[in-house]
């Protein structure tokens, strides 16, 4: 096997030339493969960030408002007890309140209505929540007089995009007018303007509708828990919460967060077109080299006779004719991932694939191992032939040729 | 016991159309070590298929060839292609060296068809090999840099390399001028002997096989000895 290769080496080093020809076709196909693999993965990241935005991280518990079949008003007092003895119960370190509300902003040319969410300070970490400028908050946003908000860019460029080291306020034209400190600043959003705010509970206290007034929106709170004891975990605070309410109260609890939802991939066809058509370069690139392949070993009758004449075996010849085959495209597949590596990794194409990825992905090993694969089987594939035909090889007729 | 003997012989061919086409008849030859023999014959004689089953590298139609103690039929496949690399070593016509790969690497080929010592330590065997005949200072030089002379004697050391007891070599001097086959029959001789080797020389050329210490004719596919004229 060593000497096997060391015959392939040798070819290799002295049909350079030829051989790297022939092999670019399969260090592109290569490099198509990998990426496509390499970006899907990005892209699946991408994509797992976005839709963790919007329902949570896995597994995101949600306690929806309980309702009575009676039509009793629910004491948000009681509600928030009880998801306090849940937290405390099972040690949940993130969850949180949440509730949606509109109010106007006044600036300086007029009000406009603003949707504004009021969150808990885990919720930031809860859904991924990425801040341009200043910060999320903290506990200690809790116990300012003034509230804190993070607001959406819309809302900072209308202010006229105050340096936030100066503390810029807003006055939120609720229950009563109410200024509040902002202190961070949510990315642009790609699809236009959008004028949000995120609040926290403590401070949307005082300018949210007084309970009883028909006009409060009941919190939902979520609870972000190890997936593996979501479903313990869905039904235990389902039964404490409701245990806490009393009877009458129907309470839900429901998983949120993009992995309960049971759909399919949605990328899962365009990394399939994509793969298809890698597959057919390969191919054409793998149709290339075993025509090149082919011919070479014509070439090399006579050189297999001489090798066949001092004691190469047919199994040594077909197996360094192989060879031969396999470390140029090795080789070449080795060329293929680290361009894959290169183009996936680099920030400005991960910009247009992945805007706004949080965590770091690194270049997915199975893309390497798919590019390197399908390297060596092509090679495998392109040698098959003129590997036959060099065992066939009639020696002395070989080397009298 | 000889080294390879040949007993009645015969290898035949069915052409296209059906008939058969005997190529060797009846041949009868043995080959001791240290013998050295020269069989001499026209175009179309059976050299060539002679050589072949000579080299184990073909199958008689009839007749039995025993190499070292072993009938042919008993070495098939694999067990063959090493018996061949590890005892015959062939010297060609045209030199057959392999393009592109220096001196060196081509005196290393059979090496790497070998096993332990002969494998690992293949450059040191060849280089070694190459300065005996005569190519120490060539180590590095591709064949289209070397000279007919020093070609032929490259695929020498390459035949030699693995200490071979049986050396064949076909029209050895026929690319060379008469002053440079001389000499290169005299160095296979020299070799030869001094590895206890048997070398059979086919040759068209009666000057080279008078160096022989036995001669053949093949005529027709008939092997007879040959007499020299005065």
């Amino acid at each position: 096997m060593i000497g096997a290769f060391i015959e392939a080496w040798a070819e290799f080093r002295v049909h350079k030339a030829r051989v790297l020809l022939s092999l670019l076709g399969v260090a592109i196909a290569v490099a198509a493969l990998a990426s496509v693999v390499g970006v899907g993965a990005v892209a699946t990241q991408a994509q797992t960030e976005q839709l963790e935005r919007g329902g949570g991280r896995p597994a995101t518990l949600v306690l929806q408002p309980p309702w009575s079949a009676d039509g009793a008003q629910l004491d948000p007092a009681k509600l928030a007890g009880a998801f306090a003895q849940v937290v405390e119960r099972y040690s949940i370190t993130y969850a949180g309140g949440v509730t949606w509300a509109d109010t106007r902003l006044q600036y300086p040319d007029g009000a406009e209505s603003v949707t504004l969410t009021a969150v808990d300070p885990a919720y930031g970490v809860m859904h991924r929540i990425q801040v341009e400028h200043g910060g999320w908050f903290t506990e200690r946003d809790a116990q300012r007089i003034a509230p804190a908000l993070v607001v959406s860019d819309a809302i900072w460029q209308r202010l006229g995009a105050p340096d936030l080291r100066t503390h810029p306020t807003v006055t939120m034209l609720g229950r009563q007018p109410t200024t509040g400190v902002i202190v961070g600043v949510l990315p642009p959003d790609p699809y236009g303007p959008n004028f949000q705010a995120y609040i926290l509970n403590a401070g949307y206290a005082a300018i949210a509708p007084p309970p009883g007034s028909g006009m409060a929106a009941t919190p939902m709170y979520e609870f972000w828990v190890p997936l593996d004891l979501a479903d313990a975990l869905t039904e235990r605070i389902r039964a404490d919460v409701a245990s806490a309410l009393g009877d009458g109260w129907m309470v839900d609890v429901t998983r949120q967060d993009y992995l309960a939802w049971g759909t399919s991939d949605p990328l899962e066809p365009i990394r399939l077109i994509l793969l298809i058509i890698a597959g057919v370069i390969l191919l054409l690139g793998a149709l290339s080299l075993v025509n090149i392949a082919f011919v070479t070993v014509k070439q090399r009758v006579r050189e297999i006779g001489i090798r066949r004449a001092f004691g190469a075996t047919a199994g040594r010849v077909f197996l360094a004719v192989m060879l031969e085959s396999v470390v140029a495209t090795l080789l070449a597949g080795v060329v293929g991932v680290a361009l894959a590596v290169i183009l996936v990794q680099n920030e400005w194409i991960r910009s247009y694939i992945a805007p706004g990825l949080e965590d770091a992905v690194p270049f997915p090993a199975e893309a390497a191992f798919i590019g390197l694969g399908a390297a060596v089987g092509v090679g495998a594939l392109a040698g098959l032939l003129p590997a036959l035909v060099a065992v066939r090889v009639k020696v002395i007729d070989a080397i009298r040729y | 016991m000889a080294l390879l003997s040949l007993e009645a012989v015969t290898r035949s061919v069915v052409l296209p159309d059906g008939d058969r086409l005997d190529i060797l008849r009846g041949i009868d030859l043995a080959v001791d070590a240290g013998d050295h023999l020269s069989i001499v014959g026209r175009s179309g004689s059976g050299k060539s298929t002679l050589l072949n089953l000579l080299g184990l590298l073909d199958t008689p139609t009839s007749g039995r060839i025993v190499f070292d103690g072993r009938p042919l039929e008993r070495l098939r496949g694999g067990r063959r292609d090493r018996t061949r690399g590890r005892d015959i070593g062939f010297v060609f016509q045209q030199f057959n060296l392999l393009p592109g790969r220096t001196a060196l690497e081509n005196a290393m080929t059979p090496l790497l068809y070998g096993r332990g010592r002969q494998f690992w330590r293949r450059e040191r065997i060849a280089r070694d090999m190459l300065e005996r005949v005569g190519l120490g200072h060539r180590l590095h030089s591709t064949p289209d840099r070397l000279s007919g002379g020093e070609q032929q004697r490259v695929a020498i050391a390459r035949a030699l390399v693995r200490g071979p007891r049986l050396i064949l070599a076909d029209e050895p001097t026929g690319a060379l001028d008469v002053d440079t086959g001389a000499a290169v029959m005299a160095l296979l001789d020299e070799v030869a002997n001094a590895s206890d080797a048997a070398l059979i020389t086919i040759t068209h050329d009666p000057n080279i096989a008078a160096m022989a210490r036995r001669r053949y004719r093949l005529d027709g596919g008939v092997l007879s000895p040959l007499e020299l004229l005065a």
